[in-house]
């Protein structure tokens, strides 16, 4: 009983960590039907600012509870930045190509943007464990877990709950799903498609960078960090079905648990386990768990 | 046509003749003398393949290389103490070319026949990753080029085949497994769990396999209570480490590095998990100064060899620990002592083929002379003494984590002689761990 207890902690602390990384994604590729190959860059973009910013905070001698601010601060900043410059420098000139170019742009601006965090930040890690060790730890069926972990999955849900209202229930929110439907019918109906491009992004790079900083206290930030993470995003969303929200929550529920389970119970098919998750909902739902019908185009 | 017109003329021809001569044995002696210079100070170019960008650059890529650079300089300039006194490789001076290792091993395979068809380069050392050694070595016996492994540590390469062309200067990582099992038992003689958490590739498995048979060989009766595979780079240990609370063995194996094992320490040591079980790090050196405040006392750090805080104190470790400090600001890790026995292995094999025959050695002289080779080190003597003389060994050591006055130290340091931690020639590790491994002294 206290392993399943322990598998389903598990379980729940690492699905909310991969719903923070993939949600960008999706709705990145829901909006834009851009395939962001740099998003694990964008996640190692704030997890470096939010290093480096943590740092000068704390070294500052400055209040340190407010380091949470500051890590949020960081990822914002981060977003808000990267996020506009990609769209318009880069992404805009490619819009109307097959999907496959922009693919390869976004894995281009992965490959700079890891080389670009070298230059800027060397190849030493960077800590600050600070976040990660003022709460302490909490026991839970015998096992002690970090309250910050707690933290990181009120954040999600909160994330979650976030853009879910703001996607159902405010105007831009609505028209993002529009575009999400329909690009062409919601351009001839008026709407600033470019416009709803930018802001999608934007807001896909700070869920990033937001996971990225979030992240950092947790590890060593070196470089690297972003390739993982891309995969595991991938497979949340290809899971969930590119482009749905709920499908990205819904998905980094199931790889955290099978991921979980496999940790607990079968400790050698772990590596594999995640992929196996993916290929049975692909056989049972070729696009995904709430990936729509595609209506035929003419 | 008088007398002296004939002299004369036979006395123009002597003249002619005669500094003609003179001066063809004058640009003789010259081009001669011209050529001795040229083969003199021709460099030794070495193509120098590490990891430069990725998760391995920090620890082990950019140390190694900074040694290389350290060394190459030093050398150049002959400030080294005996027996390297000499300037350069015989007085040739060491030209490094850089290859970055990143990228898989069919791009490190092509690289590797850059360095060596267009630039030309006399012989190459590197490779860090197992995957990379592995997949190189029969190019070099292919492309006949001299090719020094300095860090990988599968013990496969000399076990599964012979090379003429492939040496590896740094003992194989059975060493630092089977060194692991010995201190373990030695501290915990009532041993009766253990538990594993490495890198699911080549590595990984390799080093957990090792260890658990050198445990169940010397300790038939301890139980395994679970062996973590997370994947390279994963950096989240959340359900690993509840796992091995779970579990609850009494020591932890780990052959984790870099982000990764920052990553778990960080993660695991504000949950206890290393109160509860003592944890091996047998490549925890490379961490060990950056994560001082981190990593808990009663740690089991190694150092892939006695590198490092573990190496001898003879004068060559004096020069290299503050030479290397002075210009990089960090202490010098084990990579670089592994980059140091390639690049001093090579000077001693250059030196030792030049003073046999008398001139610039050929490769192939080079090679004779590394073959079975005895040298100096900052980590001691290395031999080369395994894979027919192409393969080295050393002895190893291990030690106890302990934060004194805030500065990382190891205590209960206990060395292994080299028969009792490496297989003997012609044996794989797997069967000699299985058949005849013992504790030394039983």
């Amino acid at each position: 009983m206290g392993e399943v207890l322990a598998v389903v902690i598990d379980g729940i602390v690492y699905s909310s960590w991969l719903f923070i990384i993939a949600v960008g994604l999706t709705l990145i590729y829901g909006v834009m039907k851009i395939l962001n190959m740099a998003h694990g860059s964008l996640y190692a973009l704030g997890a470096y600012a939010a290093a480096s910013l943590g740092g000068r905070w704390l070294a500052g001698g400055h209040a340190p509870f407010g380091i949470y601010a500051i890590l949020i601060a960081a990822a914002l900043a981060v977003g808000v930045i990267a996020g506009p410059l990609i769209e318009k420098g880069l992404l805009q000139f490619m819009y109307g190509r097959e999907e496959i170019v922009l693919v390869l742009a976004t894995y281009a601006l992965f490959l700079i943007l890891e080389d670009a965090i070298k230059l800027v930040w060397g190849v030493d890690p960077y800590f600050v464990t600070e976040p990660y060790s003022l709460l302490g730890s909490v026991e839970i069926g015998g096992l002690s877990y970090p309250v910050y972990n707690g933290v990181l999955l009120l954040f999600s849900i909160f994330v979650g709950v976030l853009l879910a209202w703001a996607l159902g229930w405010t105007r831009q929110g609505k028209m993002l799903l529009a575009v999400i439907h329909d690009r062409e019918i919601s351009a001839a109906l008026g709407l600033n498609v470019r416009r709803v491009y930018l802001v999608t992004f934007t807001l896909g790079t700070t869920l990033a960078a937001i996971g990225g900083a979030l992240t950092s206290p947790t590890i060593a930030v070196a470089p690297g960090i972003g390739v993982q993470v891309i995969v595991l995003a991938f497979a949340v969303v290809v899971i969930g079905g590119l482009g749905s929200f709920a499908g990205a929550a819904l998905g980094s529920l199931i790889v955290g648990m099978v991921r979980s389970g496999a940790v607990h119970y079968l400790p050698e098919v772990e590596l594999f386990s995640i992929y196996l998750a993916m290929a049975v909902v692909l056989i049972v739902r070729p696009k995904g768990l709430f990936g729509g019908p595609e209506p035929r185009r003419i | 046509m008088s007398v002296s017109n004939g002299r004369g003329r036979n006395m123009r021809r002597f003249v002619l003749s005669g500094s003609v001569l003179a001066g063809a044995a004058a640009a003789g002696i010259a081009l001669a003398a011209a050529a001795q210079t040229k083969v003199e100070s021709k460099p030794v170019k070495i193509g120098l393949v590490t990891f430069l960008s990725g998760a391995a650059a920090g620890p082990f890529g950019v140390p190694a290389r900074n040694s290389a650079e350290l060394l190459a300089d030093a050398i150049n300039a002959g400030k080294l103490p005996a027996p390297y006194a000499k300037p350069g490789l015989g007085g040739a001076p060491i030209s490094l070319v850089l290859i970055d290792e990143a990228g898989n091993t069919t791009k490190q395979v092509s690289e590797y026949r850059d360095l060596v068809q267009r630039q030309n380069v006399d012989l190459v050392i590197g490779y860090v990753s197992s995957g990379d050694c592995l997949g190189i070595a029969p190019v070099a016996e292919e492309l006949k080029k001299l090719t020094i492994l300095f860090d990988c540590g599968t013990p496969r390469i000399f076990e599964d085949a012979t090379y003429k062309y492939v040496f590896r200067t740094s003992a194989h990582a059975a060493m630092d497994n089977v060194g692991a099992a010995l201190y373990v038992l030695d501290n915990k003689p009532d041993l009766k769990k253990v538990a594993g958490i490495n890198q699911n590739y080549a590595w990984g498995q390799d080093s957990w396999n090792d260890f658990e048979a050198s445990i169940k060989t010397l300790k038939p009766q301890v139980q395994v209570a679970t062996s973590q595979m997370p994947t390279l780079g994963a950096g989240q240990y959340g359900a690993e480490i509840s796992a091995l609370l779970s579990a609850s063995p009494d020591v932890v194996h780990s052959s984790l590095w870099g982000g990764d094992l920052e990553a778990l320490v960080l993660q695991a040591s504000p949950r206890g998990l290393f109160k509860k079980s003592t944890v091996v790090l047998t490549a925890g050196e490379t961490a060990m100064f950056k994560l001082a405040n981190q990593i808990p006392d009663g740690t089991i750090i190694g150092a892939r060899g006695p590198h490092g805080v573990f190496a001898p104190d003879n004068e060559l470790n004096r020069w290299f620990r503050r030479a290397f400090e002075e210009r990089y600001a960090v202490p010098a890790s084990y990579p670089t002592y592994h980059m140091a026995q390639a690049i001093l292995g090579l000077k001693a094999a250059y030196e030792k083929a030049q003073a046999a025959s008398g001139k610039a050695p050929t490769p192939e002289q080079v090679i004779a002379a590394l073959e079975g080779l005895s040298f100096e080190t900052p980590s001691g003597t290395v031999k080369m003494a395994l894979g027919k003389g192409h393969q080295a060994v050393q002895g190893t050591a291990y030690g106890t984590f302990k934060l004194q006055n805030g500065k990382a130290t190891l205590t209960n340091i206990r060395r292994y002689a080299p028969e009792t931690v490496n297989p003997p020639e012609g044996v794989k590790t797997a069967d000699w761990i299985k058949a005849s491994l013992k504790r030394p002294g039983s």
